[in-house]
């Protein structure tokens, strides 16, 4: 009996110790060769969006209510927007398809948050069409052969940001914001590119984009400017006018630039845009949440020290009400949040607020367990058992308690996440799991935890007065 | 040894007295102050490196066709926007935003958050069918975890009341603060209201499986000792237990970030509340099932047929 207890503790202090050396701040990871086996492992804390700030939005297909969209459709956007999303470089995104025609997208860290929501979401139409003899100011709207701006979702009847005059040629007089009833002839879309790369106008030194066309462009590309010089050739993005040049001489050589008022990251944005292809359906955000990096550390500081109070009270308290297995639970108590600390480094589990306060209350719930064994100590000693048949007893007993309340609180999580789940809401997910790992872990370390260090104290024999468990009054036989 | 059980009616009154002004404030509109989460619109929290009025922020968002928007000034030159959605892949959140900078001054964004009007409604939808489906499946569990015993939906039930004793609890408490300090609900506080049925029952579990455990044991005895042998041997346990949660939550609320504040706020009030209702609600409920004493109510109210 002894040395199952012994044998116990030590494999205890072993988890423990480990579970310590990972759970720590600024853990250096594990890096070792056992038998061969390399582990090199760092075990950094992944930050939900709320910590290190970043975006989360949403994305629905942008089609009439009651449109049915085949999963075609939606399973190429979502590879398409999930190529742009790694593009944008951005560490740790997360691209997924929830319920109802969704995209679910997460960049956390991300710099400029807008704009890479604009890259993602946009359809990303590149069109080049036939303007005839009239230029069209950049930020007209236009209707071409492939369609209207309805076909590409809401493009907002408001100008683009990037104005500005045409800029290769000098125009005559700028179009009017919209070009109503005209549909333009499409020459070529951006199918027919080959590549698209950031450059810089020679002549300007404006960020502008270099592309080179497919074969079968090439020729669509020659043929019309062969057929159209001196007339002006408009460069259209998602039904929006970029730019608008004329056509000097004929280019049979493929490859051309694009060119608009654009910033360097708009410009890199738009290559990203190009890059994957057009989406095949047009997407909106229907939910958006965004953090700066600014709120979250600061949360992340008070959190941790209500936290560190929160478990000195609880600490404080088990050794004044229970006394000596008070202090034992408070040891198990520990353990218990190291445990399940270094099990979030593991995993990993990405850490938000919310998450951080399901942990903060496990810690409380989590003493829930060994009371409830205490306490029926309590009652078996009162009743006349020895010290250590009340141990038994009161694990026994109190487990069926213990078992189901426990599992009360596992359904409510399993529905909390469930609940998250259906609008994208990672941060109630993010609680429900943390809450639901330590009820889990508190389980395990209430029950083999708490039990050997007892059991070892009470064998030990050294400590046997009743009053030290929180009895008020020595029994006959309770020794 | 104290009788609990002899003043279950007394506990009912309190529970009474409690509950009704939540229920008053619920039922006059607006019950609950909703947040954007339920409402959809927008929440915009913005920093501003100069002073500034909400005046000049207003003026800005007229200008745009927001001019209806709520804008609460915080410290250091922190405004809380609330308007209508504004979409950030569209081009009209990045026109504000350079309104703002070029009409009033350089800026950060603290904080965005923008929701759809049919993600709101579903937010709404499965916020209730979540209430529900946590309510049944306790239910469900109980009658299983009980079913050795008589009539052991009478334990569910009673479970269920008590559980919905202290959601009503959390709601008007948070309905009288919206009141007071406009405080709003979202998708966080349903979550804190789940998580305070789940702990709910948790509670009035462990009192149920005492009367169980006492029944057998006691057979024959009157239910009311029964009950009452039950609630003094596990009161302090249920005490103890409650007491360290309230000790963590309480150090959330105080100390913890803003954002938590609310949430452990919640949960707080629905800890409170349930352990209260595990041994003054669920348990006093069931001796009034048990011991029939529902039915002489009723046949009491009948003036022909009373037996008394």
């Amino acid at each position: 009996m002894r040395q199952r207890n012994l044998r116990m503790l030590v494999g205890i202090i072993l988890v423990a110790a480990v579970a310590t050396y990972i759970a720590i701040p600024n853990s250096p990871g594990i890096h070792l060769t056992i038998f061969g086996v390399k582990i090199d492992q760092d075990y950094p804390i992944r930050q939900g969006l709320d910590l290190q700030g970043g975006i989360q939005v949403l994305l629905e297909a942008d089609v009439p209510a009651g449109t049915v969209v085949d999963s075609g459709s939606m399973d190429a956007a979502l590879g398409i927007v999930e190529s742009r999303v790694n593009a944008l470089g951005v560490s740790e995104p997360l691209v997924q398809q929830a319920s109802g025609n969704r995209i679910v997208v997460q960049l956390p860290g991300i710099k400029d948050p807008d704009l890479a929501v604009r890259t993602i979401g946009q359809t990303g139409l590149l069109e080049f069409i036939d303007a005839g003899a009239v230029p069209l100011s950049p930020g007209t709207v236009v209707t071409t052969t492939l369609g209207g701006p309805s076909t590409i979702g809401n493009v907002g009847a408001t100008a683009i940001t990037a104005s500005g005059t045409v800029t290769a040629t000098t125009p005559t007089s700028p179009a009017t914001n919209t070009a109503p009833n005209q549909v333009f002839t499409t020459v070529m879309s951006g199918s027919d590119l080959k590549t698209a790369t950031v450059g810089f106008d020679q002549t300007t030194t404006q960020p502008d984009i270099n592309f080179v066309l497919t074969s079968s462009g090439t020729k669509k590309f020659s043929d019309y400017t062969t057929n159209n010089v001196n007339k002006f050739l408009a460069i259209t993005m998602d039904k929006k006018v970029l730019s608008s040049p004329r056509v000097i001489q004929p280019i049979t050589s493929g490859s051309g630039q694009i060119t608009g008022q654009f910033t360097l990251t708009e410009a890199k944005n738009l290559v990203i845009e190009l890059q994957y292809g057009s989406l095949p359906i047009p997407l909106k955000v229907v939910n958006s949440s965004q953090v700066g990096p600014t709120l979250g550390a600061e949360a992340v500081r008070q959190s941790i020290l209500a936290g560190i109070i929160g478990l000195g009270i609880v600490l404080t308290f088990m050794i004044l009400y229970y006394r000596v297995p008070g202090v034992l639970a408070d040891l198990a108590l520990l353990i218990y949040a190291a445990v399940t600390f270094s099990l979030f480094r593991l995993i990993p589990v990405t850490l938000t607020l919310a998450g951080i306060a399901g942990f903060i209350l496990s810690i409380g719930m989590a003493v829930d367990a060994n009371i409830l064994i205490f306490e029926r100590m309590k009652e078996e000693m009162r009743s006349g058992r020895t010290l250590h048949g009340a141990i038994d007893a009161g694990f026994d007993r109190a487990w069926t308690s213990i078992r189901d309340s426990n599992f009360s609180t596992l359904i409510t999580c399993l529905i909390l996440y469930w609940f998250g789940s259906t609008f994208g809401a990672s941060i109630i997910q993010g609680f429900a799991f943390t809450l639901a790992l330590g009820v889990i872990v508190s389980l395990f370390t209430a029950i083999l935890v708490s039990r050997t260090f007892l059991r070892l104290v009470v064998e030990s024999g050294r400590v046997r007065d009743p009053r030290l468990y929180g009895l008020d009054e020595v029994k006959e036989g309770a020794k | 040894m104290i009788d609990i059980v002899a003043r279950r009616y007394l506990f009912f009154l309190i529970s009474a007295i409690i509950i009704v002004p939540g229920l008053v404030s619920l039922v006059i509109p607006p019950g609950l102050q909703l947040g954007v989460d339920f409402t959809g619109g927008t929440l915009w929290e913005i920093k501003f490196d100069q002073p500034t009025t909400a005046a000049a922020l207003t003026g800005v968002l007229t200008a745009h066709g927001f001019g209806d928007s709520e804008i609460q000034a915080g410290p250091n030159n922190t405004f809380l926007i609330r308007a209508k959605e504004i979409r950030p892949d569209l081009p009209i959140k990045g026109e504000i935003t350079a309104d703002f900078r070029s009409k009033i001054g350089s800026l950060t964004e603290l904080s965005f958050q923008s929701v759809g009007p049919t993600v709101g409604n579903e937010v709404w939808q499965r916020s209730i069918e979540a209430i529900g489906l946590v309510s049944v499946g306790i239910l469900f569990y109980l009658w299983w975890a009980f079913r050795k015993v008589q009539r052991s939906y009478a334990y569910g039930i009673c479970a269920i009341l008590a559980l919905l004793h202290d959601a009503f609890v959390v709601l008007g408490v948070f309905s009288i603060l919206g009141r007071i300090i406009h405080v709003e609900i979202d998708s966080l506080f349903v979550t804190a209201l789940l998580t305070v049925i789940g702990f709910s029952v948790h509670d009035t579990i462990v009192v149920f499986d005492r009367v169980r455990e006492n029944s057998i044991r006691h057979l024959g005895e009157p239910f009311t000792s029964i009950m009452n042998h039950s609630l003094l041997q596990t009161m302090g346990r249920s005490l103890s237990t409650s007491l360290t949660v309230i000790f963590t939550l309480s150090a959330l609320a105080l100390f913890g970030g803003s954002s938590t504040r609310l949430f452990a706020l919640a949960l707080l009030v629905g800890i409170v509340s349930g352990t209260y209702s595990s041994i003054f609600n669920a348990s006093m409920l069931l001796v009034v099932w048990e011991t029939g004493e529902f039915r002489r109510l009723f046949r009491r109210l009948r003036p022909a047929g009373a037996t008394g």
